[in-house]
Formats: structure tokens, sequence, C-alpha cells
């Protein structure tokens, strides 16, 4: 990407693709502006809406669709806690239950947590980072979002067709998933709904990919782009390695249970494993799809409020793909207890990913060192991210081992696990996101006080959800039971886990005021009311149409933050040293890209 | 206490194997366990027997009733520990971080984004301790994963060898004794009052377990054994127990096969093999022989018979397990 265009002061962006990829209309930035919203739409406005290439409007579409489906989710667990609080509860059936613990992990898993980080806050702010006017594909990029609305409508929907929704849990394994077993037509849908939801992914995961490689702006090598974008970059290769093994997957499923081949059965001659490794191949990096994002939220988030640069930006960028390179390899820790896998490669390669891992975490420490730091809404629960990954990432590295892993697994001590893991990224993380950037998005602040206390009933409620569930998995409860016996000593924990829950559940409360007191008593937010680094904090709140009247020069991962404090200026910050001194020589002009 | 007196009691090798094992890996186990389990000890669990703590705390898990679980637990404990000293320690950074370097003015922080000896050693250790995990759990594997050969009917040691086949079906479980021409089963009918079914084990000698599924993926699981496997169809797996006292220990279906899930229960009760001679009679003459057994579960599947309020699915009628 190489511009002529050079001014004294600031340098103009380029031109988009063309004035017909927009969709009919245009987005002019008052189609932005505070007083637009999706919801209250005259026929003209869903027409602009549903024609709409604009990245952000996308992004925001994709992140109130995929918000709707957490708090669908999120319901349904609070209805399963319901039911484990007592030991003999029937407050469903056996049926209804499975069917709820199936849809609340594939809504959180498949509709939430990755589409709400890649689909949503991606897609909004990795073109507003690298400086571009909008995603290298627009249209595919609506074609990627429709398709997400359509798989998730078929899947969440699913529960009125007879024989009600999937009931075989997330991971559908072979062959409780065949024709037999699961006859529903909810198992199709579900089936469907991973097929189109999966091609709507790719499609994002290809535009996040081509937008940072080829629409980023003059002077953003690889080495300023900041870490959320790289995050973005290696989930949207990740992605590309991924879904479609579990698309092939799930169309051999498909024709299993409607066109007699016997790929997963038996009595065909065919490996019901099968399903395990292919899935597996693509739920092991699917972990960090949906993981690689929030870690970037936390890295873009914890500067800005330590008033410092990252540290170690560059061991970020290769912990990051250690991690993404290890993740393709470590399919099978989900299959130690299946007694047919290597144990000892695949333990090894789980333990490795501890190290960058590791490696983040000091990182994120290192940042803080001797900053200035301010604890608002964004930054608690960022914080609350690291202590609660903390707590799931130390018992992640026990279930690298198989002996431990045999000792446990199924058992609620991985429900607790992964809960911590996914909670601590997704919630914690993904709602410092939202605080961080609805700024940026809707030109408003939230209100702190109300934000703060959500933070602390979430982290409160979280603590005393799952904390418990590491325990009753030790006294052997095992995941997906609706009932337990008296007997089995599990029933106070499960009381607590429950406890926990609702202060969860009631924490959003405060959110949904928070969302109502903004949009009824706007406060104005500014251009950069965080005093953020990155390119998106310099444009204004929220952006014009295609992004940016202008650009200021772009010398490290951080240009807004080097442009408002010029005093502290580091230019070419990750460059070799001989060269940062040679450029410190040159007199402190802004702009004229060499 | 030391590490080394502590580790003894169940040190003794688990299954010694004949020369015509194949397995030169597992029958090298014995030799590289006698000093690995106390090193596991002294590596992760020195700060604790210096703070006059037990030298494994349990964490709520179970100690294990077999020898195979008892070194579960063991390489368990010693990995919460490190685990524990790993996340106080960076949970305090992070914690005294966040107070020491609380705003308090405005003032410029120092602009430093980088320090390469810094991250060099913190790449470094993790690299270690893993490491070190990694080896110990390689070394409890081999023993917790060793099985006899599946034709012996002692172990090199003299230990004499009782098989079990346990097969799992939607919802339930049947155990046959192939060399005592015993199989029994239950189903979803024997629970959750009935606990399921039961199956009785010897303490003292070395059970191996086959394990085989009727139609979808089971998980047979025991929790004072420390131990799961899955029943895979198509696939049968071997492991072996050395239950190391009387008592009964309850079991569980953990992996998701369908609507009664939930109350795919069993138990097994280890007795001392007089008490298992006794009871294997007993059954004989009970008619719970291998000649009763379907041809397979699969193609007469139990009906649904559970008939607490919370199952609206259920059928009216009543039907005694298969026994």
């Amino acid at each position: 990407m190489t511009t002529t265009i050079e001014s004294p002061e600031l340098i103009e962006p380029e031109e988009p693709g063309g004035p017909d990829a927009h969709g009919p209309g245009g987005h002019g930035p008052e189609d932005h502006g505070p007083d637009h919203a999706h919801e209250h739409h005259g026929p003209t406005g869903i027409l602009n809406w549903i024609t709409s290439t604009d990245h952000k409007v996308i992004g925001k579409s994709y992140m109130i669709t995929s918000l709707v489906l957490f708090f669908i989710s999120g319901a349904m667990a609070l209805v399963i806690r319901g039911q484990l609080a007592d030991p003999t509860s029937s407050l469903v059936n056996f049926q209804t239950y499975n069917e709820l613990f199936t849809m609340h992990g594939s809504l959180m898993l498949y509709l939430f947590a990755g589409p709400f980080a890649f689909g949503g806050l991606a897609n909004y702010i990795v073109p507003l980072q690298v400086g571009a006017p909008d995603m290298a594909y627009p249209r595919l990029n609506a074609l990627s979002y429709w398709l997400y609305l359509g798989g998730s409508s078929m899947m969440t929907f699913s529960f009125v067709v007879a024989g009600g929704a999937a009931s075989f849990g997330w991971v559908a394994y072979a062959p409780l998933s065949n024709s037999i077993n699961s006859p529903g037509a909810g198992t199709d849908m579900w089936l469907l709904s991973l097929g189109l939801t999966g091609f709507s992914a790719i499609f994002t995961g290809v535009n996040l990919v081509a937008t940072i490689f080829y629409l980023r702006a003059p002077g953003m090598t690889m080495f300023r782009v900041p870490i959320f974008s790289w995050n973005m970059l290696v989930t949207g290769i990740l992605i590309l390695i991924a879904f479609p093994v579990l698309f092939g997957a799930v169309v051999m499923l498909f024709c299993d249970r409607h066109f007699g081949t016997h790929i997963y059965s038996v009595s065909g001659g065919g490996v019901p494993v099968l399903w395990q490794h292919l899935f597996w191949f693509f739920g092991h990096p699917e972990v960090y799809i949906l993981a690689l994002p929030y870690f970037g939220i936390v890295t873009d988030i914890i500067p800005a409020f330590s008033r410092k640069p990252l540290f170690g930006y560059r061991g970020m960028v290769f912990a990051t793909l250690s991690i993404a390179a290890l993740s393709t390899g470590v399919w099978a820790h989900h299959m130690f207890t299946t007694g047919v896998v290597l144990l000892p490669f695949f333990s090894l390669l789980s333990y490795l990913i501890a190290v960058p891992t590791g490696i983040k975490f000091f990182n994120w420490i290192g940042t803080m060192w001797g900053g200035q730091l301010s604890f608002q809404t964004p930054m608690l629960f960022s914080m609350g991210f690291l202590f609660a990954f903390l707590m799931g990432g130390v018992t992640g590295v026990l279930l690298a081992s198989p002996p431990v892993d045999f000792m446990t697994h199924d058992t609620y001590f991985v429900v607790a696990h992964f809960h911590q893991v996914l909670i601590g990224t997704t919630v914690f993380a993904g709602f410092a996101g939202f605080y961080f950037w609805y700024p940026k998005m809707f030109g408003r602040m939230l209100n702190e006080r109300l934000g703060k206390l959500h933070f602390w009933f979430l982290f409160v409620g979280f603590w005393v959800t799952f904390v418990p569930q590491y325990l009753v998995g030790l006294r052997g409860m095992p995941r997906r039971i609706a009932d337990y016996l008296p007997t089995n000593g599990w029933t106070f924990l499960n009381e607590m886990s429950t406890v926990g829950a609702m202060i969860i559940g009631f924490s959003f409360l405060f959110f949904f005021v928070n969302l109502v007191t903004s949009w009824r008593n706007p406060v104005p937010a500014g251009d950069n009311p965080w005093d953020g680094g990155a390119l998106e904090w310099f444009t204004s709140s929220p952006p014009p149409h295609h992004n940016f009247t202008h650009l200021p020069p772009i010398r490290s991962e951080r240009p807004t933050w080097d442009y408002n404090h010029p005093e502290h200026r580091k230019d070419e910050s990750h460059g070799d040293k001989r060269h940062r001194e040679h450029e410190q020589k040159e007199p402190e002009t802004v702009g004229a890209p060499s | 206490m030391n590490a080394f007196t502590n580790g003894s009691p169940t040190s003794l090798p688990a299954h010694e194997h004949t020369g015509a094992d194949p397995a030169a890996e597992v029958a090298a186990t014995p030799r590289r366990r006698r000093w690995a389990r106390p090193a596991v000890g002294a590596a992760v669990a020195a700060p604790l027997v210096l703070g006059g703590c037990n030298m494994y705390p349990s964490y709520g898990a179970s100690r294990g009733a077999t020898k195979q679980g008892q070194d579960t637990f063991k390489l368990f404990s010693g990995m919460m520990t490190t685990g524990v000293i790993i996340g106080v320690f960076v949970g305090l950074l992070i914690l005294f971080t966040i107070l020491r370097y609380r705003r308090r003015s405005e003032e410029m922080p120092k602009q430093f984004h980088e320090s390469i000896p810094i991250e060099i050693l913190y790449t470094g250790i993790p690299v270690l301790v893993v490491a070190f995990l990694f080896l110990f759990t390689v070394l409890t594997e081999n023993n917790v994963d060793a099985t006899v050969p599946v034709n012996a009917t002692v172990t090199s040691t003299g230990t004499p060898v009782e098989h079990v086949r346990v097969t799992a079906f939607q919802w339930g479980w049947r155990f046959s004794y192939p060399d005592h021409n015993v199989s029994i089963a239950g189903d979803v009918t024997n629970g959750p009052g009935g606990h399921g079914p039961q199956m009785v084990l010897p303490v003292g000698e070395t059970v191996q377990v086959t394990l085989v599924s009727n139609d979808v993926i089971h998980g047979f699981y025991v929790r004072d054994f420390n131990f799961s496997r899955y029943a895979l169809p198509g696939v049968t797996n071997f492991f072996d127990l050395d239950i190391l006292h009387t008592g009964t220990y309850a079991g569980q279906c953990t992996q998701i096969c369908g609507l009664y899930h939930t109350e795919m229960l069993f138990s097994v009760k280890a007795v001392t093999p007089a008490a298992f001679q006794t009871w294997l009679s007993g059954e004989v003459a009970a008619g719970h022989t291998l000649q009763r057994e379907p041809q397979s579960e699969a193609n007469t599947p139990p009906p649904y018979t559970h008939v607490t309020p919370s199952n609206a699915l259920a059928a009216p009628s009543s039907k005694k397990g298969s026994l």
C-alpha cells in the first residue's frame, strides 16, 4: 500500500474501493449519529440497514445480535442452575434439560463468543485501527452477517420444532447425533446452522486477513499494527484453518443421517471416533479463535489506562503466533479418555501452550508496572479478566496431564475450568471492550458508577459460581446430569453455585440500566475519552463515512497517542536501535512519510 | 516426614511383567518409578512439607482406592500445589501492581516498552516448569495406563488377575465375569433409588476391565478410583484396577449418552477374595450366567421406565433390570 499524497500536517486517507461498494443511499456520518438506532428505523431506514455494506453498521448489527443471543443463552444457564440447585429438582424434565445445556453451549460458543468478537468488535474496530476506509470486501462482509443471522435464528428456533432442539451437548459426538439416536429436525437445524454460521465466520476471516494485510494506512508496518488487530489477523488465519474442517465433519454427519452413508457408524464399517478427531481439530483452534480476540481487547485497554506503551509488543505478537501454531496440534487432549490417542504427544503440546500464555500475563503486568493506573470500567473488567483467566489457565495446565484428565474428565472440574476461561475472556474482556469502544461507536459515554456496579456484582458472582464447581467436580459430579442423589454430598456446593449464577444474572441489570441511561441522557464522548493510542481514537465518535478525513503520521503502534503527546513520542519504537537513533536525530516534524 | 517414606507404601511395582510382554516401555516402568514418585513429592511439595502441612493435600479430591488412583492422586496433588504456588505468585504480583501504581498524579510515567532480559526470564522459567510437569506426567501415566497381558491369569509378581467385561448400553451396565460364567446387568430402572447395578470385585488382586459399548459412547467413571475411560462403540478398551480397600464405590456414566444419562449409575463393591468367590457361586446358583446374556443390548434397548415426577416422558409400567 503506497500513497503519493503528502501534506505538512496530516495524511489524506486513501479513497475507498468505489462509490458503489456501500449500498444505495450511502452512509454519511449523520446516519451513525447518536439518534441512529436499528430498532427504530422507518422503512427507508430498514432498507438502508439491510443493504448496508459499511463495516460499522455490520459490526454493530453483529454485536447487537450476538448480545441478544448471549442473554438468551444466559437465561438458559440460569434455568440449568435452578434445576441443579436441588438434588431431586423437577424444574424441567430430562429431555428439556438436555436441550437446554446443548443450546446454552451452542449459542454461547458458536453464536455469541466468536461472532461478538470477530464479527462485531473486529469488524468495527480493525479497519479503524489500521486506518482503512472499510473492510477489504464490503459485500462479503454483508453476506457474512446475513448468513450469521439466518444460521443463528435457525439454531435458536429449533426449540419449537417437533422433537425439540438438539440434545446431545454442543460437541455432538457420533453416534449419539445420528438419525437413530437423535431423529428430530432440531438436530438437522443445528447442523445447518453450523454450516451457515461457519461460512459466515470463514468470510469474516478472509475479510479480516485481507484488510490487515492490504488496507493498512501509509506508515503502518506490520509491527505498528495494534495488538487487537494483530490478534484478529491470527484469529482470521485460525478460522481459515479450523472452520472448513468443521464444515466437512458436519456435511458427513448430515450424509450419515439422511443419505445412508456410514462414516461415523460402526455397523457400516465407519469410525465414530473420527467425529471427535475432526470436531476437535476444529474445536481446539476454536478455543483460541474465541480467546485471542479477547486477549487483544485487554492488550489494547491496559496501556490506555496505564498511560504507557504496551510492554513487550513483539513478545506479544510472537506469543500469539505460537499459541495459534500450537493450538492446531493439541486437539486430542479432549480425547485422552478415549484410549485411542497417543497421550504424551498431545500432552506435551498442550503443556507448551502455557508458555506463550504466561508471556502474555507478564507483558500485561509489565505494561501496568510503573504506570499511572486508573480504574475506569474498561480497566476494571480487564482486571477481572486477569484474575479469572489466571485461575482458569492454571487449572487448564492440570488438564494437559492425561492421568489428571482421567480423574476429572467430564466432571464439573472441567466445567469450572472452561467457564473460568471463557467467561474470563468473552464476558470480562468482552464487556471491557464494549465499555471501552461504546463511546467510539455511539458518540456517548456509559455511566461509570453503573459500570462499576455491573463489574463488582459480576466479579463476586463469578467466583461464587465457579469455585464450588471445581470442588463438586473433585467430589465426582459428572457434567450434563439433570439430577443427583442427596447422598452424593454435592447439594451445598450446587446451591452455592446457583446463588452465584443468580448474582451474575443480577449484575446485568446494571448493564441494561446503563444502556437506557446513555440513550435517554446522552453524555457526549468526544473523539478520545480514554486517551487511547490507536488510530480509532483519532477520528470522530462515531466515525464518519469511510472513517477518516485525515490521518496522523504513523510511527508506532499508537499513532494517536504520539500525535497528542509529541513530547513523549518515540519514533519507530519497535525498530532496531540504529534506525531509531537515526530517526530521532531528525527534526520533530509531524507527517511526511518517507 | 520426608518424601521418600511417604512415597513408599504404594511404591511397590503395580504390575511386573512376564518376559513375553512385547510392550517394552511398559515393562520398563517399575525401574523408573522407584525414584520418580518420591521425586514428584520432593519437587512440588517441598514448600508444604517445610510448612508442616500434609505433603499431598487433597484439595477435595479422593486419595484413591486403587493403586492407580493413588498414583494419579499424587500427581494431581503435586500439580495443584505447583499451580497454587504459581497462581498465588502471579495473582499477588497483579494485585501489588494494581495497588502500587494507582494513578496518584497527572504526571506522565516513564514510557518504557520492553526489557529483553526480563522477557527471556519469564519465557525460560515457564518452559522449565512445564518440562518438569510433563516428566512427572509421563511417569505417572506409564503406571496408571499399564495393563497386564490380556490372557494373563497372574501378574509377574504372582498376584492373581481377574477379568471383567463391562458393557455399557443405553442406559445401564452389564458386568460379565467370563472366567466364572457370571453375568449381571442393570439399567435405569435400578436407579436412582437402587443406584444401578453393582460390580463386585476382589481387593488385593489385579482386575483387568475390558470396556465396550453396545450403542453410543458412554463414560465409565468411579470417583474413588480417580479414573474414567470411554466405552466406545467398535473399540475395546482395557485398563487395570488394583483395589486396595474393601468398600462400596459409586460410579456413573460421564459422557452424555441420551435421555437417561443422568441415571446411568452403578457401583463397585470391593470385597475380600474369599467373599468374592462366595458371591460368584451365589450368582451362578441364581442363574445369572453368561448364557442369559442377550446377543446385543443394542437390539433390545430397555424400555423407558423412569417414574420420578421430573420426567414427563416416563412410561407408567415398570420393568425389572435384566438381572
